[in-house]
């Protein structure tokens, strides 16, 4: 379970009475995750230590000019980058600088430039990158795959759009945000960087948090200016209260939580200024903390800590999101293992490791060796003794493995995977990629061994596995609650489909229940009938829409009457059979009895 | 009519013992049953199915097979003998050793000129008919394996023998096997078990049928030795088979408890060939169907489940007649309880052992419905072991309880009885005259022992404590061989009634020691007798349920015999199927009869009016929901209480207490060994 800890005042707010912002521009780290410049919407930059909550040093720039964007700290040059006045060639939108990359400019009109390059040649034309009336709204850079993005957002005409500018070699793509009700623009975005893939989480005035899913693999081959459209799925509908958000702000924790302020707390009234954290896999509310005086609809995170102006501070808030699993969200889980405890349980076992190589070793030799060896080195491992002892080390051996497949696509090694699988001492939540990467090597078999073997997969993995396959799938575990959603991703042609498929299932188990004996994994009919009444309830109303499938409806409607009709003459009989037993009750006589009985 | 106390017993574990071959003579309608312990039943179809004679049984002695000839009854069995039976005497008349192993079956040829049993070393081997012995002519030709059944063609020519996995026949002159017919094994597993003929038939036409352990009926050619037709009717095996007279039809009999149905007919409508075709099953067993016969309305089946079942066949009888209805023989039609009225005392008798008990004794009053508190609980006070091997036939108790009495067919034993401190001692010396009985009855004073002889006579033995003496013995004048199966002392000491299988009922003076009279022979046999405690009139129950009373003062019968018999008895009693057994007088009301069968006990009240063709004969209910003045109105003669089932013994004690010993065919069912398996819905 996600929380939130105490927070503290790292400084004060002057905010400008008739403005509507904090005040601040933006909290960018420094050296490291304790240190934070805070860049002010007027002259300053100050430099805090945040353990320590007090400034370290502060810069200020002259009477008359003005900081139009926050300044970076370039870990490279150990140099403080700001602008003044939006000027160096053109007008600069903002500077960017991930740890350990070099600083980026992005200007205004779309173009982007490293530092280094517009420092050494200052009066190079900036070409114009967006349209006329096309502004950009957001921007940040990320650092994926060892190349630098930056990243943007747009509005023209009440049309997004999303850039990803890609440098060295400088790649452009954009895509076109789907449009949200008219009249309504993005709040707020973030972006992530995971497995291949760059996400791009925003939030509307109406509550709804949409995620929008980019590969890495193919970026750039199709190069151009035309607008891909770009898929969207709803990750959460926030409440809302009464009329639209107005500053608010989604902020992505991690791959299952995200940071909300601004929003009400739906438990807590109509008051917008909560800071919530949000499960997305199960929509779950996970934490809350009402933050006193005015929200902004600003907020930045760095490694475990949120920093949130309101009122007339600026709060930093700790927080913790544990790996997400629905038993997790259900509070059901045994608090997991802190990664620290994990790895004195796993040095332990190594020194009980006396035979063949160590789990060191062979961890070692999974990240570097070639397929084949790895194979015989964790068969040899799999084949000790004291496999029992290893569980937990056998949980960070798997998701090396998962993370070298992800990083190298020619790495893969189903086998061992499965072996490791078949041990029974993974989770879901251990190596949370095993799946994703199972299903995008299409290696069903490994899919269907998690299936059967993790106890607290997502329901939004199982959905994805949904999409692609069918009858372990519907033996796994869920939550009506949660899977519904998701479900409600699928598209009405697949409804069908997999409903036809399900009643298909259904009359063949039922009318030859011996099948169902001799096929152990195949699912039951309760299971069956579950599913498809969370289908129904998903997709009613779409389906009563859908021609194709009225007749499936109606067939259902037919069995679901027989049914019923059957179980209310099971029920009779049940009760005749009562009878029957309570009649024989009374007829026991023992060996012997004297009984009066009157003739007439 | 009034309220009873009733001593509810059903600690009598009567057990019936499965029924193993019967043979049906269709000249005396007489069906012969043979029974697991080696007894021997025969029952009378032209007198309502009644069981007229049981020989009974002796250790060692496991029938087989049965085979009339004539009015000779033969049966052979796995001691490797034969045995002819004394009907008459009902004991065996003697026993012959084949000398060929256990004989599993038997066959006469229809002239009656010879007997054909087989054996367990694979012979043949035929006797020949003499009038008073069997005497053993030959061998046929000698097989591999044993020969399980046996078929005379009509002709008396051939001879089919039902082997291990094949069927021989035989030339009955050359005694040579002319013909081999392979039968073929189950399939799958029971594919490497041999397959056995378990029976066979050879009909006039050369058709031979057979019936065999891997669940086929099949129909061969006889002539050229070749399989026409497989039925295959079970899963498990088929027993046993039996042919109409007319060879029209013919029935198997299977460990299903089934009985499979065939009959010669065209099998399509406008065809002028006959075949035989499977045409109706019936299961009225639960059990292994053993033994089966084939009268000409009905089919007779019995087996592990110890019920003779005679199932009529309605294309041959007419419908809703009394005729057209199933019967199920479950108990014997005699007593097999002797209550000790004075005493209150129960004797129960079982084929090697008798049970005397006490019954219990409970204080207070209660109303109709109750059960009252048991203050003393019954208790078993002896339990005696026969001696020797054979089985007992008949029991009697004194009604005060210090003498009791059994025969077997070679003796008869008495017991003098002390209850103080209980012991029980056998009298040594019995007179001679005394060596078996049929029947025993005790005085009502216990003076006296009376024990039905040959020839239908009564010998008559007097009992005091020193020595038991030859009295008398009383022989009726009509001469009749019958034995006697009833009898009847008279409370005052003064008349002794005797019934016999001729249907005579001989009245004896016990004063004169002289037949006083015989009551008019009516043509059904005498299923109870009674004489009445005051007024000395006789009445008598018959297999045909008919009542009368006969006054043995006017030698004639009584008013009221005279008016039930002008006016009828009702329908429904007449419908009744299984015979009364004991009658009983209430010494409180002398106008009433006390009387019962297996499904229920009767108060005839003669001084009601009898009930009228239209009025209800089971009428209790509605009397007693009728407020106390209507009842009048309503009420017959016979007052019948259903509320005990089944019964074998109803019986009033002196304290006017009624003695009820109940024996639920329930609880029979339940001793028996498990069915065969058979699939059943949702199992």
């Amino acid at each position: 379970m996600a929380a939130l800890y105490e927070g503290y005042t790292l400084c004060g707010l002057v905010p400008a009475q008739t403005l509507p912002n904090s005040g601040i521009q933006g909290v960018e780290t420094e050296r490291d995750s304790d240190h934070v410049i805070v860049t002010d919407s007027t002259r300053s930059v100050t430099l805090y230590k945040v353990s320590d909550q007090k400034p370290l040093s502060s810069w200020t720039v002259k009477q008359g000019q003005t900081l139009t964007c926050s300044a970076v700290y370039s870990s490279q040059s150990k140099e403080f980058v700001a602008v003044s006045d939006s000027k160096v060639s053109a007008d600069v939108w903002r500077v960017h600088c991930v740890p350990e990359g070099e600083p980026v400019v992005l200007f205004q009109r779309g173009a982007v430039r490293l530092l280094d390059s517009l420092l050494s040649a200052p009066q190079q034309p900036i070409e114009e990158v967006l349209a006329q009336e096309e502004a950009i709204r957001w921007s940040t850079n990320i650092l994926a795959e060892s190349k630098q993005f930056v990243i943007f957002t747009t509005e023209q005409k009440g049309d997004h759009f999303l850039y990803l500018q890609r440098l060295n070699p400088n790649t452009l793509q954009r895509y076109r945000l789907e449009r949200e009700e008219p009249g309504l623009s993005p709040l707020s975005f973030s972006a992530s960087y995971r497995d291949n893939h760059i996400r791009l989480l925003y939030l509307y005035p109406n509550g709804h948090v949409y995620q929008s899913v980019v590969s890495m693999r193919g970026l750039g081959a199709d190069e151009g200016a035309q607008a891909l459209p770009l898929p969207r799925n709803l990750l959460l509908g926030l409440p809302v209260g009464e009329g639209l958000l107005e500053a608010a702000s989604a902020l992505v924790l991690d791959e299952a939580h995200v940071a909300v302020v601004g929003v009400p707390h739906p438990s807590a009234g109509a008051g917008k200024d909560f800071l919530c954290i949000w499960n997305t896999n199960f929509q779950t509310l996970q934490a809350g903390k009402e933050m006193a005086g005015k929200i902004y609809g600003q907020l930045w995170g760095y490694s475990n800590k949120l920093f949130i102006p309101h009122g007339k501070t600026l709060s930093v808030i700790p927080y913790e999101c544990p790996k997400s699993s629905l038993a997790a969200a259900l509070g059901k889980l045994k608090q997991a293992k802190t990664e620290g405890e994990l790895t004195q349980i796993w040095s332990t076992a190594t020194t009980q490791a006396a035979t063949s190589l160590t789990i060191d070793q062979v961890l070692e030799v999974t990240k570097m060796a070639p397929v084949e060896e790895v194979q015989k080195e964790v068969e040899g491992l799999l084949s000790r003794a004291d496999i029992q002892d290893l569980q937990a080390s056998l949980g960070q051996l798997a998701s090396t493995l998962v993370s070298r497949s992800l990083a190298d696509p020619a790495f893969y090694t189903p086998s061992t995977l499965a072996q490791l699988v078949h041990t029974q001492s993974l989770c879901h939540s251990v190596c949370p990629d095993l799946v994703l990467l199972a299903l995008e090597k299409k290696d069903y078999f490994l899919c269907q061994l998690c299936l059967q073997f993790f106890p607290d997969i997502p329901e939004a993995v199982t959905c994805a596995c949904l999409k692609l396959h069918r009858n372990e799938v519907l033996r796994t575990p869920y939550s009506d609650t949660f899977l519904l959603p998701h479900l409600k991703d699928l598209s009405s042609q697949q409804v069908v489909l997999f409903l036809q498929y399900l009643q298909f299932l259904y009359l063949k188990y039922s009318q030859d229940a011996s099948t169902q004996m001799h096929g152990l994994r195949s699912p039951s009919l309760t299971q069956i009938m579950d599913w498809v009444c969370l289908l129904l309830d998903a997709h009613f109303t779409v389906l009563v829409m859908t021609p194709e499938a009225k007749g499936l409806l109606l067939n259902l409607h037919c069995f679901v009457k027989s049914q019923v009709r059957l179980v209310s003459e099971l029920g009779k009989i049940e009760g005749s059979l009562q009878e029957l037993n309570k009649m024989k009750v009374k007829k026991d006589v023992g060996q012997y009895s004297i009984e009066v009985i009157e003739l007439f | 009519m009034g309220e009873f106390k009733v001593h509810r017993v059903r600690f009598f574990d009567y057990m019936p013992s499965a029924i193993r071959a019967m043979a049906f003579n269709s000249r005396t309608e007489r069906l012969a049953v043979a029974r697991a312990d080696g007894a021997l039943e025969i029952f009378n179809f032209a007198d309502h199915y009644f069981q007229e004679k049981v020989i009974p049984g002796q250790d060692g002695r496991a029938v087989e097979a049965l085979c009339w000839v004539g009015q000779r009854l033969f049966s052979a069995g796995l001691n490797g003998e034969i045995t002819e039976y004394d009907l008459e005497n009902m004991r065996p008349r003697y026993t012959v050793e084949a000398y060929g192993g256990p004989i599993w079956t038997i066959s006469s040829n229809s002239q009656g000129t010879l007997l054909a049993v087989g054996c367990e070393d694979g012979t043949v081997k035929m006797f020949e008919l003499l009038d008073e012995r069997i005497r053993f002519q030959r061998n046929l030709e000698r097989q591999k394996g044993r020969i399980i059944s046996l078929s005379w063609h009509p002709s008396g020519t051939l001879i089919a023998a039902g082997m291990m996995d094949m069927i021989r026949i035989f030339d009955a002159e050359t005694g040579h096997a002319t013909h081999r017919l392979l039968v073929e094994r189950g399939a799958g597993a029971s594919k490497s078990k041999e397959v056995v003929v378990w029976s066979i038939a050879f009909l006039s036409d050369h058709t031979i049928v057979s019936g065999d352990s891997a669940g086929k009926v099949q129909i061969w050619d006889g002539l050229t030795g070749t399989l026409v037709k497989t039925h295959l009717v079970t899963k498990w095996d088929v027993l046993a088979l039996a042919v109409s007279q007319d060879e029209s039809s013919l029935v198997a009999g299977t460990s299903e408890g089934t009985v499979v149905q065939f009959q010669f007919i065209a099998s399509t409508v406008d065809q002028q060939d006959k075949e035989w075709v499977r045409t109706r099953t019936f299961k009225n067993h639960s059990h292994d169907v053993r033994a089966l016969a084939h009268t000409e309305t009905a089919v007779v089946s019995g087996g592990m489940d110890t019920q003779l079942v005679v199932r009529p066949l309605l294309d041959k009888v007419e419908k809703n007649t009394q005729e057209s209805a199933l019967r199920k023989i479950a108990f014997p039609h005699r007593s097999l309880v002797c209550c000790a009225k004075k005493a209150g005392l129960l004797l129960f008798q079982f084929p090697d052992h008798l049970e005397l008990w006490r019954v219990g004794e409970s204080d207070g009053l209660g109303k109709p419905g109750d059960s009252l508190p048991v203050k003393r609980n019954p208790e078993k006070l002896i339990q005696l072991k026969r001696k020797g091997e054979d089985h007992i036939c008949c029991s009697a108790l004194s009604p005060c309880g210090g003498w009791l009495a059994y025969s077997t067919v070679s003796a008869v034993r008495l017991y003098r009885i002390q209850y103080n401190n209980i012991s029980i001692t056998k009298v040594s010396k019995l007179p001679k005259d005394l060596r078996s009985a049929h029947q025993l009855c005790f005085s009502s004073d216990s003076s006296k022992l009376f024990a039905s002889s040959s020839h239908s006579s009564v010998v008559i033995v007097s009992l005091n404590q020193l020595e038991c003496k030859h009295l008398h013995t009383l022989k009726p004048r009509s001469g009749s061989r019958q034995p006697v199966h009833l009898l009847f002392a008279s409370e005052d000491g003064k008349w002794l009634a005797a019934a016999n299988a001729d249907c005579e009922i001989h009245v004896y003076n016990l004063h004169k020691l002289k037949l006083h009279c015989t009551v008019p022979v009516h043509s059904s046999c005498p299923t109870a007798i009674a004489i009445h405690p005051v007024t000395s009139n006789l009445v008598v129950v018959h297999a045909d349920q008919q009542i009368f009373e006969y006054s043995l003062m006017q030698k004639e019968y009584t008013e009221w015999s005279r008016k039930l018999q002008k006016q009828g008895l009702h329908s429904l009693w007449l419908e009744r199927d299984t015979p009364v057994t004991h009658i009983s007088y209430s010494p409180k009301n002398p106008a009433h009869i006390f009387l019962h069968d297996m499904f229920m006990f009767c108060i005839i009240d003669q001084s009601l009016p009898l009930p009228e063709a239209k009025t209800m004969l089971y009428n209790q209910m509605t009397l007693r929901s009728l407020p106390e003045p209507e009842r009048i109105r309503h009420s017959h003669a016979f007052k019948i209480c259903k509320n005990f089932q089944h019964l074998l013994c109803v019986s009033l004690l002196e304290d006017h207490s009624l003695v009820v010993v109940e024996r639920p065919l329930l609880d029979i069912m339940s001793q028996l060994p498990a069915p065969v398996r058979q699939k059943k819905f949702a199992t």
